[in-house]
């Protein structure tokens, strides 16, 4: 698996679009960090983004890595290879190198800055942390979305709607649940509905670090009032490597399963 | 060398594979011939493990293939369609392929064989169908397998790349090798192959030598015969 990983990851380090991903970063980042003149106020800014930006490109490009080296999977298929370490080997390929983008493009801009003599320092790493779960969930969905779609623009479109959906979807009818239903106790609702969704549940866990209660909103009041800060962070963090561990349990189980 | 029982695939409610059966024996070359989608891609597939049958037991050189992905170091592949990486070189697709699978030194015989050295530092994405059929053929001959398998090893080849790739084949077998090779270049078979295997709908419709299919067909030449057959059964 490890020799599958290194070339994958070879592969996209080569690649063009992981050098636009990175420079898009350090632009990002310099530009917040020009504006805002503040290292805490960079981050919130830098966390609504990444919120955003990170599952698309992680779902993208997991579809697009897949689809476009589809034949050459096959050529490793014929090779004494295990199927799943061929595609494990290609996730983490991905999934690494788009976190490696993700976080030297933040991280170089930040430490010029003066990341490590301001108390931003925790913050900071827990957006980066946030947007490496965030990159791994995201690939592995999007593998699996692809490896249930032959046809690529089929895929192209689950991938699409799926981001779409977490990303902006899930919260409107989420919310619109919670005025419908607002007679009846929501705490808990509220809670399980933060977990189901990667992206509410890493806005949750970055505002509860933050500690910021206006932006916090209502679940991410119920989740402190619930569990507390440091039992919030555990059970959020808890709930994010689930989300990256079933897809990759999915990715396994569907590729053994797969004619080529 | 490859035994195969009973063996069912379908796809969706396609059926290619309904209860096939076949046997072949150590050193030889085969030829697996018939109509368009009878099923021949999807039997090697499904030797190579590529493809999962329904039912069915294969064994390669006495090993059940669904015991791991061991047994693929037997088998050298050529694919149908060479697909590669495009931003790779040649080269580093030939080291790439070496490190995955174990370290051989045929390669640089067959690089000259073929006459690919102006191409090694050449990407993948810029070289011609028929030189990709040639890296093809490079990275499959140069394990030195016990049992090679190429799909429609012909396509794209030049005159004289077609007559070293002949010799090659045959200098294959002298070293005893099982060789399996599917063509719908009639002239190539029969020059080539020491058995035919026929499928058809899914089925093993024969299996022996070219003189055997001509005398069963009643037919004077190779080509003659193979088109009775597929007239007999489709009239």
């Amino acid at each position: 698996m490890l020799k599958i990983l290194k070339y994958s990851f070879y592969d996209l380090m080569r690649s063009r679009w992981s050098y636009v991903y990175f420079a898009f970063y350090l632009l990002l980042g310099v530009v917040l960090l020009f504006l805002n003149n503040d290292l805490s106020k960079a981050v919130i800014t830098l966390m609504n983004v990444i919120i955003v930006l990170v599952p698309l490109i992680g779902t993208i490009f997991g579809v697009m890595y897949y689809y476009n080296s589809k034949e050459f999977t096959e050529l490793l298929l014929a090779q004494p290879l295990k199927r799943s370490s061929i595609f494990l080997g290609q996730y983490l390929g991905v999934a690494i190198s788009l976190s490696m983008s993700l976080i030297l493009g933040l991280g170089i801009p930040f430490v010029f800055y003066g990341l490590f003599m301001s108390n931003a320092i925790w913050d900071f790493s827990l957006l980066l942390i946030t947007g490496t779960f965030l990159t791994f969930i995201f690939t592995a969905l999007a593998f699996n979305i692809a490896l249930s779609n032959e046809n690529r623009i089929k895929g192209f479109g689950y991938a699409i709607l799926l981001w779409l959906f977490l990303a902006i979807i899930y919260d409107g009818i989420f919310l619109m649940s919670l005025i419908i239903f607002e007679d009846y106790p929501l705490d808990k609702l509220s809670l399980v509905g933060t977990m189901l969704n990667p992206i509410d549940l890493s806005r949750t866990l970055i505002l509860l670090k933050l500690d910021i209660s206006a932006l916090l909103g209502y679940t991410g009041a119920v989740f402190k009032q619930f569990f507390g800060t440091s039992l919030g962070l555990i059970i959020s963090f808890a709930a994010l490597t689930l989300w990256v561990v079933l897809p990759v349990l999915r990715i396994t189980m569907k590729a053994k399963k797969k004619d080529f | 060398m490859i035994e195969i029982k009973d063996l069912y695939k379908k796809f969706g409610k396609n059926e290619v594979l309904s209860g096939l059966n076949l046997e072949i024996g150590d050193g030889g070359i085969f030829a697996v011939l018939g109509p368009n989608g009878s099923g021949k891609t999807t039997l090697i597939k499904c030797l190579l493990g590529m493809v999962i049958p329904n039912k069915g037991a294969i064994s390669v050189l006495g090993e059940n293939i669904k015991n791991g992905s061991d047994y693929r170091h037997q088998i050298d592949y050529l694919p149908q369609i060479a697909n590669f990486p495009n931003n790779l070189k040649v080269k580093e697709l030939i080291t790439m392929i070496k490190d995955l699978r174990g370290n051989v030194n045929l390669d640089k015989e067959l690089i000259s064989l073929f006459k690919l050295d102006p191409f090694l530092d050449k990407k993948l994405g810029n070289l011609s169908g028929g030189t990709k059929q040639k890296v093809n053929l490079v990275l499959t001959f140069m394990f030195d397998s016990p049992l090679v398998i190429l799909d429609e090893p012909t396509s794209g080849l030049d005159p004289i790349s077609l007559l070293r790739l002949k010799k090659l084949i045959q200098a294959e077998k002298a070293k005893g090798k099982t060789i399996l090779i599917t063509s719908h270049i009639m002239s190539f078979v029969e020059e080539i192959s020491d058995e035919i295997v026929f499928l058809l709908e899914g089925k093993i419709y024969f299996k022996g030598t070219i003189t055997e299919l001509k005398n069963k067909t009643n037919q004077p030449d190779f080509e003659h015969a193979i088109a009775s057959i597929l007239t007999d059964n489709h009239a």
